[in-house]
């Protein structure tokens, strides 16, 4: 079947077969292999996207039913010059990561969140909803949890510095 | 496992819905939110040979009230609920503190509420609710519509009336009163299991009296149920003073209604770490707490102005 994939703001033109999740067609056929595959039983949540702003499990979605959808992959989170996103840039400072299997699906249902609603970071029982998302086996989850808030927390100052991001 | 090779639909109406669906020559599915369908399909338990997804049906994700209901398009999201504002009264407050409980956000912004009627799992925290509020299943098939109640609707574990070639296009709630206080309690081993068992209860009092009790019961038997002789117990019960649901003392009417509950309206069926005796243990107090806050919350929106019910 015929589907345009919009993935990261660039046109993916394709032809997959109904059976292929997402996140086969966006790392085999876009070669986008940042998304990882864990369970693909939608429960670790590795494999997080956007797809039209809402953080979805690209394992339990058919690429053919987000044709004409745009899609966000941790490929789409830093700026066109490579300048980290505030989310990454957290993760960083936090120690959020380990070994990094999970961690474009944190980014992502983190990233949905925050564009969502980047008054989060005032909730901290959402933030833990978000974190229970997912399933990371190093850090313990802390750490995740610190970083968006701090991700959170420098957005909504930036925003009032005047909005220099 | 990948899903076995399926030939895929996209209808834009009820009508080719319903019509792709009554192609009788083929095993077909619907996809909705496709949560479970996909996952079972991930594991083969599923294999459809014909895959019609609804989701570019216009108008299937509308969420209305129609007189004194509220009607659910098979496309609302279950992240939808998350806002007590998306219904009116204490029938949003119950949804919203039971829709935190089913999986986590990015399956909620998917999976559907008409869903998991369709789906018909006997953990399903929305089909309890449907079951205690008498909610109403519309189904559409070729001959066109038919509404089934939900007493009559779910046979067993993902078993239901509605029959292979038909669409659920929604399903209606009854608005519930001000003069009602809900609550909803979920017990569960760990964060991502099932519920073990939860409750959903909403007691309308009048005059401190209780006029009318429902109760559900999420995963007490091979379907959901309604505690019919727990909430008859209840009738002309005096709420009383606020308790703590935690420390309930023995005598107290709601322990009573879950001791009720758990002996006579339950039929639960052992699971690993959950035998029968210890579930029935767990309504029992479940029963009792998720009363104490329907009532603890009937309390808090007397106390509110008319008409500003959060």
């Amino acid at each position: 079947m015929k589907i345009t994939l919009t993935v990261n703001g660039e046109a993916y033109p394709l032809d997959v077969e109904p059976r292929r999740i997402l996140a086969d067609v966006l790392r085999e056929d876009c070669r986008l292999t940042g998304t990882h595959l864990g369970c693909e039983h939608g429960i670790c949540g590795a494999c997080t996207v956007l797809v039209d702003g809402e953080a979805v499990r690209s394992c339990l979605m058919f690429a053919v039913q987000c044709d004409g959808s745009s899609v966000r992959t941790v490929e789409g989170l830093a700026g066109p010059d490579g300048e980290p996103h505030p989310l990454q840039r957290a993760f960083s400072a936090e120690h959020a990561l380990q070994c990094g299997f999970c961690t474009p699906g944190f980014l992502m249902v983190a990233a949905g969140a925050l564009e969502a609603d980047p008054a989060i970071g005032d909730s901290p029982e959402r933030v833990d909803g978000l974190v229970g998302s997912n399933i990371c086996r190093c850090t313990g989850y802390e750490p995740i949890r610190r970083a968006i808030l701090r991700a959170a927390r420098e957005q909504t100052e930036g925003e009032r510095d005047g909005g220099n991001r | 496992m990948k899903p076995a090779a399926f030939d895929y639909v996209v209808p834009r109406t009820v009508p080719e819905a319903v019509a792709a669906l009554g192609d009788a020559g083929r095993k077909a599915q619907v996809l909705a939110g496709g949560q479970s369908l996909i996952l079972e399909m991930h594991l083969q338990r599923i294999r459809p040979e014909l895959v019609v997804d609804i989701n570019r049906i216009a108008g299937l994700d509308r969420l209305s009230v129609e007189g004194d209901t509220l009607r659910v398009g098979a496309l609302v999201r279950h992240s939808v609920f998350e806002s007590a504002q998306s219904a009116p009264g204490p029938l949003g407050a119950l949804f919203a503190r039971a829709v935190v409980n089913i999986a986590h956000p990015p399956i909620r912004s998917r999976g559907t509420m008409v869903g998991s009627f369709a789906w018909a799992h006997p953990a399903s925290e929305w089909c309890a609710i449907g079951t205690a509020l008498d909610a109403d299943i519309e189904v559409h098939g070729l001959e066109g519509k038919r509404v089934v109640a939900a007493r009559d609707y779910f046979h067993g574990p993902y078993r239901t009336a509605r029959r292979p070639q038909e669409l659920i296009t929604a399903v209606r709630f009854p608005l519930l009163g001000d003069d009602t206080g809900v609550g909803f309690i979920e017990h569960r081993r760990t964060h991502f299991c099932f519920a073990q068992v939860a409750v959903a209860a909403a007691l309308t009092v009048r005059d401190g009296v209780i006029g009318e009790a429902r109760i559900g019961l999420v995963n007490c038997a091979d379907r959901p149920l309604r505690a019919g002789a727990a909430e008859r117990a209840l009738i002309g019960v005096e709420v009383g003073p606020p308790v703590d649901g935690h420390r309930l003392p023995d005598g107290h009417p709601f322990a009573h209604a879950g001791r009720i509950a758990a002996t006579q309206d339950a039929a639960p069926l052992a699971e690993p770490f959950a035998d029968v005796e210890y579930k029935r243990h767990a309504i029992a107090v479940l029963v009792g707490r998720t009363l104490c806050q329907a009532a603890n919350d009937q309390r808090s929106r007397l106390a509110q102005p008319k008409g500003d019910h959060k």
